[in-house]
């Protein structure tokens, strides 16, 4: 990356300028790995787009460090690759924290590395209960599977939804998101007509969707990863199964921002629970929506983004905190309790789990003055992880 | 039931447009080219540009598609393939055409940008079509069924009743009395590449609906198109079209009934077949 | 080539498989490897890998003519034997190494009977419909093996009882390293034995060999199950120096890799093997570092190139520089 080596040249310029011991002091240094090419890279384009953004906000430096992002690519699908590069940026880059991190397995893989170098992990995108579990220097802030899915699951029972038809993908946070939805739904009195799950790099839906269809349920619960719910939602309607009065329902996985003006017609109405949109209506989120698009050509930031802009915010944030020092275990130590408003609203990070707390909104798919938007109705306030015992 | 057996044929004819081509340089000109895909990417690429960002109606898209793909192909075989049909092993080929997948997916990144890419289809396409009472399919599935049908045929016409087509034949049964017979190989070879290339834009350009489109296009679907290939055996259209039908029907059946075992039943289908007939359902006798 | 008396011959092929200064000098590149890049320790190790998982295809390939692209079945076979044995508590990595070649090559034995048959075309989809199939199984399988989330808690012993696995990926490095030496040695002197001697000849002329009377089908199944042997090895290597395995590692993606970088390198050749690996996985690294988003690109271009400017491989482009330069070929 152009922007890393020039903040390495700078830091070099400066560190000669202090005399040579001075520099790696002076820096701190975090190593983002992101799925930047291959089925997954929508999700490392956003949440690289977010984190350079907080940094052209919030200047690059914190607590006096300056603070310096390198960036790697672990192509999405090879967790050991993931692991490789975590372990060759602590031993040879030095970063003192490691974030990112596309998909669970990525994140299950580097954990740890983590432990055993003692360096803060920052996950902030995948979304399975059980990552922050794996070591006790993860720090999340994308969000779980389970906050979404128990809060569309109670919003789902009161609403008069009694049959409904599960299809996640066949990974841990899709699992996660069945479960957590069936515990939520079933105790009110609903019941699961179906449930499937679909393998995760699968883009023909149409078989699946026939047979939920044939199912003949209120509603259609759905989890996939980012990136993947247009071709969902395009069957879905081509189905038939809105004209069925089949609803479709969900985490906001599947209406995701980066893709949801491109579905259409057939998107609208879909109801789903998740903790940003990104017509949020907050003034920190209009301002960083407006930033965003500019930032990145029109793009428009998604739930993944907001899950990297509120990393780098913790960072700065604890970095204030320790003094601009990153000492493992102090550094997780400071960020535990941490509370601030981010563009999805307010969230805390969890002093026992080290997860977030957040508010899940309830939203539905309207054309707002010609696009399509996650338009927010509803919400429960301050969702703790329900997937943690 | 019969909506599942009309997915899977509008699936297998798609799979048979994508893959026909691949069927042709792989079978006829002894060629392995793995980045069929990517000429079916750009034809895909060609019609959302085009749709989307220009209105151009979906039925010109399709023709334009195939075109690019056609043009893109005759550019590339006239610099760079050309060089590998003497000379080069199987594996030279496939470390080239590995090469140009590898570009061509990161070109698209660059140029398109990572995220899936989504089409509008005009209203006449979407929605559903009821064929009989309790039958209802829908309506692009019916289009795609006619547009790949009606392919295959002017497909099946051009190789066995035209000049062209049995001068590939020729050319490709024995090259050097062709050329004693003044047959102009290099060119006969060329059009069929071409021709091949367009072919897999056109498929793209009709699968962006139904699969999808991203960069990673090229290798998601090589694997699928290789079955086609191996299954159906070379040298005919009828093998890669029944092949693609068995295979789009086993592997839209099997997701219905059997949703647990995933895509392991059109592999097994694929192992069984060629394990019984090596040739593939309806290839030729072994010429090489 | 004029008629040989059996002890010439023996000479002859002795010869052949004595060892060159060149090679020695190759093995010295991993011990000044450990000295230079000391930082990049895991990499190295994980090219050591490849490097072996390579030479398993390669004697598959190069040697019996026998296109794979199914050959991940057999690495990721390997790595989850060796990671199941860790998560249930047995983490000795040689015991490891020794049950994961055990059943991989007891696959291979019964697969190999499945490409007796068939062109290269048939024999390259069999392989990949057996490679796929064994995935799903592994995908599906998902109380055993995680599926898509990976193995998680593999715990691996020390190697000898006297190592402990590092974060520098010290000893995974050099454990890799011995074990792909020793392997070698082993493959170099099957090759050069009569029975690789007549792998060659199968290799070229299937239908001679069977009229000579060799057991051309015993032959196939010997170098199957070898190669297999190898793989699985390999694939153990990796699940015990990570300590995880992933579903990636039995995948179509891992097949294609290797394929790759073994014809990067050239076949038939063993070192072609190990080049291919370091040449593509050095490439990828770099180039990835350099521009995370589209090193893709650049990684195609110089394939494309190669295949240009030579037929074969690195090791065919050196030959032809080699001959441009007027040096008689060793």
């Amino acid at each position: 990356m152009r922007m890393t080596r020039y903040a390495t040249l700078a830091t070099l310029a400066a560190g000669l300028a202090l005399g040579a011991g001075a520099r790696a002091q002076d820096t701190v240094k975090i190593g983002l790995i992101l799925p930047m090419t291959g089925p997954f890279a929508s999700t490392g384009k956003q949440v690289e787009a977010a984190v350079r953004l907080y940094i052209a906000r919030n200047g690059g430096t914190a607590a006096g460090k300056k603070i310096e992002v390198i960036l790697k690519d672990d192509t999405g699908v090879q967790p050991e690759t993931t692991k490789r590069l975590a372990q060759e940026l602590i031993v040879q880059d030095k970063v003192a924290i490691l974030a990112g991190f596309g998909l669970t397995p990525l994140a299950r893989a580097t954990a740890p590395v983590a432990t055993e170098a003692k360096v803060p992990m920052i996950v902030m995108a995948a979304g399975t209960s059980i990552i922050t579990n794996d070591s006790p220097f993860i720090l999340r802030t994308s969000f779980t599977l389970a906050q979404s899915a128990s809060v569309i699951a109670a919003w789902a029972a009161k609403s008069n939804i009694k049959k409904v038809f599960t299809i996640v993908s066949d990974f841990a946070p899709g699992i996660d998101g069945e479960n957590s939805f069936k515990s939520g739904f079933a105790p009110s009195g609903g019941t699961i007509v179906g449930e499937l799950r679909t393998p995760l790099q699968n883009p023909d839906f149409a078989p699946f969707l026939q047979r939920a269809k044939d199912a003949a349920p209120d509603a259609v619960f759905v989890f996939l990863p980012s990136g993947q719910g247009a071709a969902f939602m395009k069957q879905f309607a081509e189905r038939g199964l809105a004209g069925a009065g089949i609803k479709l329902i969900g985490p906001g996985d599947v209406t995701d921002d980066d893709i949801l003006n491109g579905m259409g017609q057939p998107a609208i109405g879909t109801i789903t629970a998740h903790f940003y949109s990104a017509a949020h209506d907050s003034k920190e989120n209009k301002a960083y929506v407006e930033a965003f698009e500019k930032a990145n050509a029109g793009m428009r930031p998604n739930f993944m983004s907001v899950g990297g802009y509120d990393g780098m915010h913790l960072i700065y944030e604890t970095l204030k905190k320790t003094g601009g020092k990153v000492d493992g275990m102090a550094f997780v130590d400071a960020a535990k309790g941490m509370t601030w408003t981010s563009p999805r609203g307010p969230v805390k990070i969890e002093p026992d789990t080290r997860d977030i707390t957040q508010n899940i909104y309830i939203r539905k798919v309207e054309n707002v003055g010609g696009k399509l938007y996650n338009v927010e109705f509803d919400k429960v306030e301050m969702v703790k992880d329900p997937g943690k015992k | 039931m019969v909506t599942v057996l009309f997915d899977g044929i509008a699936w297998g004819t798609l799979l048979f447009v994508l893959a026909v081509g691949l069927s042709v340089t792989l079978g006829l000109m002894n060629f392995v080219n793995l980045a069929h895909g990517a000429f079916a990417m750009l034809g895909g690429y060609v019609t959302v540009v085009m749709l989307n960002r220009f209105g151009v109606p979906f039925l010109l898209c399709l023709p334009a598609a195939a075109l690019a793909a056609g043009a893109a192909g005759v550019i590339l075989e006239r610099t760079l393939y050309r060089r590998l049909y003497e000379g080069a092993s199987h594996l030279d080929q496939v470390l080239f055409s590995i090469g140009l997948v590898f570009m061509a997916m990161a070109l698209a990144d660059f140029i398109m940008g990572s995220q899936q890419q989504i089409v509008h289809m005009p209203a006449f396409l979407r929605g559903q079509v009821r064929l009989m009472p309790g039958v209802e399919v829908g309506a692009y599935r019916l289009f795609l069924i006619a547009s790949c049908g009606a392919t295959a045929l002017v497909l099946h016409f051009a190789l066995v009743r035209t000049r062209f087509g049995s001068r590939l034949r020729a050319g490709v049964d024995n090259a050097r009395t062709a050329r004693g017979l003044g047959i102009d190989v290099e060119r006969v070879f060329a059009l069929t590449f071409a021709a091949g290339s367009a072919l897999a834009g056109l498929g793209g350009a009709l699968g962006v609906e139904i699969l999808g489109l991203d960069p990673t296009f090229p290798v998601k679907y090589m694997v699928f198109f290789l079955i086609v290939v191996a299954v159906g055996g070379s040298g005919t259209v009828t093998g890669p079209l029944l092949a693609s039908l068995v295979l789009g029907v086993c592997d839209a059946a099997g997701k219905y009934y059997l949703p647990q075992t995933g895509a392991f039943i059109i592999y097994a289908v694929m192992v069984a077949v060629l394990i019984l007939k090596p040739q593939g359902l309806f290839g030729r006798a072994a010429a090489r | 080539m004029q008629p040989l008396g059996y002890q010439t011959l023996r000479e002859h092929m002795r010869a052949r498989s004595a060892w060159k200064p060149a090679e020695y000098l190759i093995w010295l590149i991993p011990i000044a490897a450990w000295f230079v890049l000391p930082t990049h320790l895991s990499l190295l190790s994980q090219i050591a890998i490849m490097g072996l998982f390579a030479l398993s295809l390669d004697l598959l390939l190069g040697y019996a003519g026998i296109v794979s692209l199914g050959h991940g079945a057999f690495f990721g076979l390997g790595a989850y034997v060796a990671g199941l044995l860790g998560k249930y508590g047995w983490g000795e990595p040689l015991s490891g190494l020794a049950a994961a070649a055990l059943v991989a090559g007891a696959f291979g034995y019964v697969s190999s009977f499945l490409v007796l048959r068939g062109t290269d075309l048939t024999r390259l989809m069999v392989t990949l419909g057996i490679a796929l199939m064994l995935s799903e199984v592994a995908n599906k399988m998902h109380w055993l093996t995680g599926g898509a989330d990976g193995l998680q808690g593999v715990a691996i012993w020390p190697v000898l009882g006297l190592w402990r696995f590092d974060l520098y990926g010290r000893v995974g490095y050099a454990y890799a390293v011995a074990v792909l030496f020793v392997l070698f040695l082993l493959a170099r002197r099957i090759v050069h034995s009569p029975f690789g001697q007549s792998l060659r000849a199968i290799k070229q002329n299937e239908r001679r060999m069977h009229a000579l009377g060799a057991p051309v089908m015993r032959r196939i199944v010997a170098v199957c199950t070898l190669s297999a042997a190898y793989a699985g090895v390999a694939g153990a290597l990796l699940a015990q120096t990570t300590q995880f395995v992933s579903l990636e590692s039995i995948g179509f993606g891992k097949s294609a890799d290797v394929l790759i970088m073994l014809v990067l390198g050239g076949t038939g050749r063993l070192y072609g093997a190990l080049l291919g690996a370091l040449a593509f996985m050095a490439m990828r690294h770099v180039l990835s570092g350099m521009t995370p988003q589209y090193w893709e690109f650049w990684l195609g271009a110089m394939l494309v190139l190669l295949v240009m400017f030579a037929r074969g491989g690195i090791f065919g482009l050196i030959d032809v520089l080699r001959a441009r330069l007027g040096w008689a070929r060793a």
